[in-house]
């Protein structure tokens, strides 16, 4: 324990935000910078995949299909591997260790939250469909003014979830040096060399800290989104 | 102003209109009735293309309703449609739900749109809930808002499919009564219904459909008192118990 204390004292600050504001941020800054850009980033991406998966047109149907049995047949280290090897020679020039992160995250990201999108979609009742269509609104206004902002905002705790997911495989950026909380940890026992028990138990305990309050916040959320709409009628289910 | 001209539907293999041929003359309440699963859905859902039809043709007003030169959109809009389950967005107010397609779909500038959204709900006796969201509505309110909602189209057709069955019985009336207005204004309606006295006091002609067909037309009060199919007269039997 004392140990733990030792090092928490020596290294924390490191551990916490990295080389800032003297040199680059990292660190859990880092993680939680790369978790939430990798979410922000892959929402609009994953709201287009996932209409897409549902859309009437079979082409774009199976084309998001595609795109998302693709992702999700990889390991996310791979694609880290592809970004580090491929971005370059896509875009001509060499890019850094973080951009090469927060691609693979994003696209990634971008095929687990597209299924999320999509089942939100569909578990709305197909009435809201139906009742849009028969007043005149196209597919296009049926999709932005009744069921995405219907089918977003019940995803709200599934998202937050992947957002979990999101803080915990920042950790692979370590694999390509990035400078976030699990590579800064690794450094911190590479230069104690008698104590990766301890630096990696203050590891594991961050990352339980920050997902076991999410997860908190998560069921909160939930809770919240429960009462503030009540189930949409349980006719629903003699149509 | 509705024509059924030799209608026939295909749910795949499963022969769910058959033969169908009806007039709807304008300004006319015509009252569909019949066992479940007879058709009546799908019939009336035929007249606003959510249901494609394989044999025949759908007019209004002389229009092909499946013509590959109609709008969907445009065609639509000119129907009222008023669902079993009311249908309302519940993420939106009772007043946006009104106004949401007259903006979208007639770019109706948003504070003419109020204006008629609060006309109509004051029509269905609802204007001191506009700003409520529709899943704290009774039933009963919600389907008088969900029929301002087709009104705001202002659409010389309205559809009713089962518009009170999901209803608690106390809750029946206030919505048989708008209907009731609404056919006393000359609006042309299309109405599923099982309501024996709205039928009989309203209605120009009731249509009796069983297995995809219809067996039988008549003036409501010779199809309640005196039905002549003997399925119709099954029918009217079991509804009256
Ligand atoms: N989408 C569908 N796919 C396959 N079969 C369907 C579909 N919709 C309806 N049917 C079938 O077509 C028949 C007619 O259905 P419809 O809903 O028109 O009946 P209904 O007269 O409205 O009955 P109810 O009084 O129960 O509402 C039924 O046998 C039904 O099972
Ligand atoms: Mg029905």
């Amino acid at each position: 324990m004392q140990d733990i204390i030792a090092i928490l004292r020596d290294y924390g600050l490191l551990l916490a935000i990295g080389q800032f504001p003297e040199g680059p941020i990292g660190g859990l800054a880092l993680t939680l910078i790369l978790a939430l850009s990798g979410l922000l980033l892959s929402f609009p991406l994953s709201v287009l995949i996932g209409v897409g998966r549902i859309s009437p047109n079979p082409a774009v149907a199976r084309l998001a299909a595609a795109f998302v049995s693709v992702v999700r047949a990889l390991p996310l280290l791979m694609l880290i591997f592809w970004a580090y090897f491929i971005v370059p020679l896509i875009i001509g020039q060499t890019v850094s260790g973080l951009t090469t992160v927060i691609v693979a995250l994003v696209v990634y990201e971008t095929a687990y939250l597209a299924e999320v999108v999509r089942a939100a979609i569909l578990a709305l009742p197909k009435g809201q469909v139906e009742a849009s269509r028969s007043l005149g609104l196209s597919y296009v206004q049926t999709m932005k003014d009744i069921i995405l902002p219907q089918a977003l905002f019940n995803a709200i705790p599934s998202i937050l979830n992947q957002f979990i997911s999101l803080v915990k495989n920042t950790s692979v950026a370590y694999i390509i040096s990035v400078d976030e909380l699990t590579y800064a940890a690794y450094q911190v026992n590479a230069q104690l060399l008698t104590k990766p028990v301890e630096v990696y138990v203050i590891l594991a305990a961050t990352y339980f800290i920050i997902c076991f309050s999410l997860n908190r916040l998560v069921k909160l959320v939930e809770r919240r989104i429960h009462t503030s709409r009540q189930a949409p009628i349980a006719a629903e289910a003699a149509a | 102003m509705i024509v059924f001209e030799n209608v026939d539907k295909w749910y795949g293999t499963y022969h769910a209109l058959n033969n169908v041929n009806e007039t709807i003359g304008k300004g006319e309440v015509v009252v569909i009735c019949g066992p479940s699963g007879s058709g009546k859905s799908t019939l009336i859902r035929t007249v606003n293309r959510l249901e494609p039809i394989q044999k025949g043709r759908i007019t209004i007003d002389g229009r092909d309703v499946n013509g590959a030169d109609v709008n969907v959109n445009a065609l639509r809009s000119g129907i009222g449609f008023v669902f079993q389950q009311f249908n309302l967005f519940p993420h939106l107010s009772v007043v946006r739900n009104v106004m949401l397609a007259p903006m979208r779909v007639h770019k109706v500038p948003e504070k003419t749109a109020r204006e008629t959204a609060m006309d109509l709900l004051d029509k269905v006796g609802l204007a001191h809930k506009a700003d409520e969201f529709p899943p704290r509505l009774s039933g009963g309110q919600q389907q008088r808002v969900a029929i301002a909602r087709a009104l705001a189209m202002k659409p010389p057709v309205m559809l009713f499919d089962e518009p009170t069955s999901a209803l608690d019985p106390e809750l029946v009336g206030e919505v048989l009564n708008v209907m009731k207005q609404l056919a006393s204004e000359g609006m042309t309606m299309l109405c599923v219904t099982h309501e024996m006295g709205f039928a009989r006091e309203v209605a120009d002609r009731v249509i009796f459909m069983d297995g995809g067909a219809v067996l039988e037309r008549a003036a409501p009060e010779d199809f309640f008192q005196r039905p002549q199919h003997p399925r119709a007269r099954k029918f009217v039997a079991d509804i009256r118990h």
